[in-house]
């Protein structure tokens, strides 16, 4: 087992021998919209928080969905849990999504259910043998983790931003991924909710031991949360390593991230 | 022209799709029997008293305007018999898969709609579970159930409404106009009226969510989603009667 070097306070120990996600040469057009990801490749290890940035429109959205199948790729190896995720039928195709949590860029909260049916929406799907005394625990557990636990009987509608970000991330953890997709976790979000939404990540991270992405335009997010960063431009990874050595990279475009 | 041809074609091909991806669906477990009952509590019981209004003012109309006609030829006592006839072939039929277009088509597509552009189907697909089934499923079957029951709801009120519009004038008693009605009634009008409102409810369903279920993203597509569904579902309606009858005409 290998160190690596990271800004986290706990010094997670990453294995280096096993990588969880596994994307080489991944290509993804939409009709005219053209070469979006142009051969992207990546690798993330089991226990690694990964930080992708990017310019606005630079695919990073796109690349996550399509580790999910949310998005069908054009081309490329797309692997994780060293499964191919190309050549998959429906039913196991979604059992490996339960397996990945997805926060979305703007939360995807379902209207039309409570905080509490929100939660108990996927996890009564897929264990179906749970009691109601067990999906109530678990729901009030995973709202504790987010520091929620009064917004149970809401509305989406009636919670703001940062609440919906948060309601949105107990949703995902309510199926104890493996790894989780966090889409923008602080994108609009005050300073000081950003810091909380970030240490959050990190605290989940430590207690269920996920492997994560994490996609952001929010340095102080990158730098608290990221063991590792990437920078997709042009629809590739033009650059990679910790966020002390890309602030003093030589490219002056990288370094532009970091101002 | 020819991309407009094109993008008829790939239209066509996808609602295909969507149709056939239905049937697959169906009949593959699990089921989702919970949101199916809600949503025919929210369908069927939620428009019950549009429905009745409608339905009401349907046959005391026809009624009171068919009336002149018929007494011209000293023949008003065919009265009940061929309001309740024209209510059950034709006009309830017709008159309430309208309002459902209305109502519930334009009611799914706005919905599943907002849910697409939210990404909320993304979200249930992530999280592996099934939106089709889920969202699609349950509604079609909702509605390919009640806009049935609510047309026999309206044939009924229509009836009454006939009953009300010829006591403005005359006084018949409950019980003549009743037999007079069933008299006139043959179960050969009712199985293929009926018949066809089971179509009317699938595709206003279907239409209702194909519709929001490919809405574009952003949220004026949220609106075109509703009012496309409202429109397309309303000219299935015709076109579905018009080979109804006319399938009626040649077996029957
Ligand atoms: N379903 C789609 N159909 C067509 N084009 C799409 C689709 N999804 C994304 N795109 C295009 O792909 C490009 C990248 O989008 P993406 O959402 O991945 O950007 P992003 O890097 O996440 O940006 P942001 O930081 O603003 O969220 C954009 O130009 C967008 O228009
Ligand atoms: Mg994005």
């Amino acid at each position: 087992m290998i160190q690596v070097e990271t800004n986290r306070k706990t010094q997670h120990v990453v294995e280096l021998s096993k990588p969880v996600i596994n994307i080489k040469g991944l290509y993804k057009s939409f009709g005219k919209n053209t070469d979006i990801l142009k051969g992207v490749d990546l690798t993330v290890r089991k226990g690694e928080n990964l930080v992708v940035l990017g310019k606005s429109g630079s695919g990073k959205s796109v690349l996550i969905k399509c580790l999910v199948g949310l998005v069908s790729a054009d081309k490329g190896e797309l692997n994780v849990f060293g499964i191919d995720m190309t050549k998959l039928s429906d039913q196991q195709l979604n059992a490996i999504r339960v397996r990945i949590g997805f926060l979305f860029q703007n939360s995807a909260l379902y209207d039309s259910m409570t905080v509490r049916e929100n939660l108990s929406f996927p996890l009564k799907r897929h264990s179906k043998k749970l009691t109601t005394k067990e999906v109530e625990s678990s729901i009030t557990e995973v709202l504790e983790s987010v520091g929620l636990r009064e917004a149970i009987d809401k509305m989406p509608s009636e919670l703001s931003g940062g609440m919906r970000k948060r309601i949105g991330l107990a949703r995902t953890l309510i199926l104890q991924p493996e790894i989780i997709l966090y889409d923008e976790p602080t994108t609009g979000l005050d300073t000081i909710t950003s810091r909380e939404i970030s240490e959050l990540i990190l605290k989940i991270q430590e207690k269920y031991k996920t492997t994560s992405i994490i996609i952001t335009h929010d340095m102080a997010c990158a730098k608290l949360t990221g063991d590792r960063l990437v920078i997709l431009k042009d629809g590739i990874m033009v650059a990679e390593g910790t966020y002390a050595s890309l602030e003093r990279s030589n490219d002056a475009w990288v370094r532009s991230f970091f101002i | 022209m020819v991309i407009s041809l094109k993008n008829g074609f790939t239209e066509a091909g996808n609602a295909t799709l969507f149709v056939a991806r239905f049937f697959r669906e169906l009949v593959k477990p699990p089921y989702e029997l919970k949101e199916f009952i809600r949503q025919c509590y929210i369908m069927g019981y939620k428009s019950l008293p549009l429905v009745a209004i409608t339905g009401f003012i349907m046959g005391l109309v026809l009624t009171i305007q068919s009336r002149p006609t018929l007494a011209e030829f000293g023949a008003e006592s065919w009265l009940p018999g061929m309001v309740a006839l024209s209510l059950i072939r034709e006009i309830a039929p017709v008159i309430t898969a309208l309002i459902c277009a209305g109502k519930i088509s334009s009611g799914i597509g706005a919905e599943l709609g907002s849910m697409k552009v939210t990404e909320q189907i993304d979200a249930m697909e992530v999280s592996g579970i099934n939106p089709y089934k889920y969202l699609v499923v349950t509604r079609v079957l909702a509605t390919t159930l009640m806009v049935p029951l609510l047309v026999v709801f309206a044939d009924g009120i229509g009836i009454l409404g006939g009953f009300a519009g010829i006591n403005i004038h005359g006084d018949v008693t409950m019980y003549r106009y009743f037999s007079q009605v069933l008299s006139s009634l043959e179960f050969l009008d009712i199985i293929p009226a009926t018949i066809k409102t089971f179509f009317f409810g699938f595709f206003i369903g279907l239409i209702g969510c194909y519709k929001g279920f490919t809405a574009a993203s952003g949220t004026e597509s949220v609106g075109k989603a509703a009012n496309s569904a409202v429109v397309t579902a309303s000219l299935a309606i015709f076109i579905i009667d018009m080979m109804a009858v006319q399938l009626t005409d040649l077996f029957f």
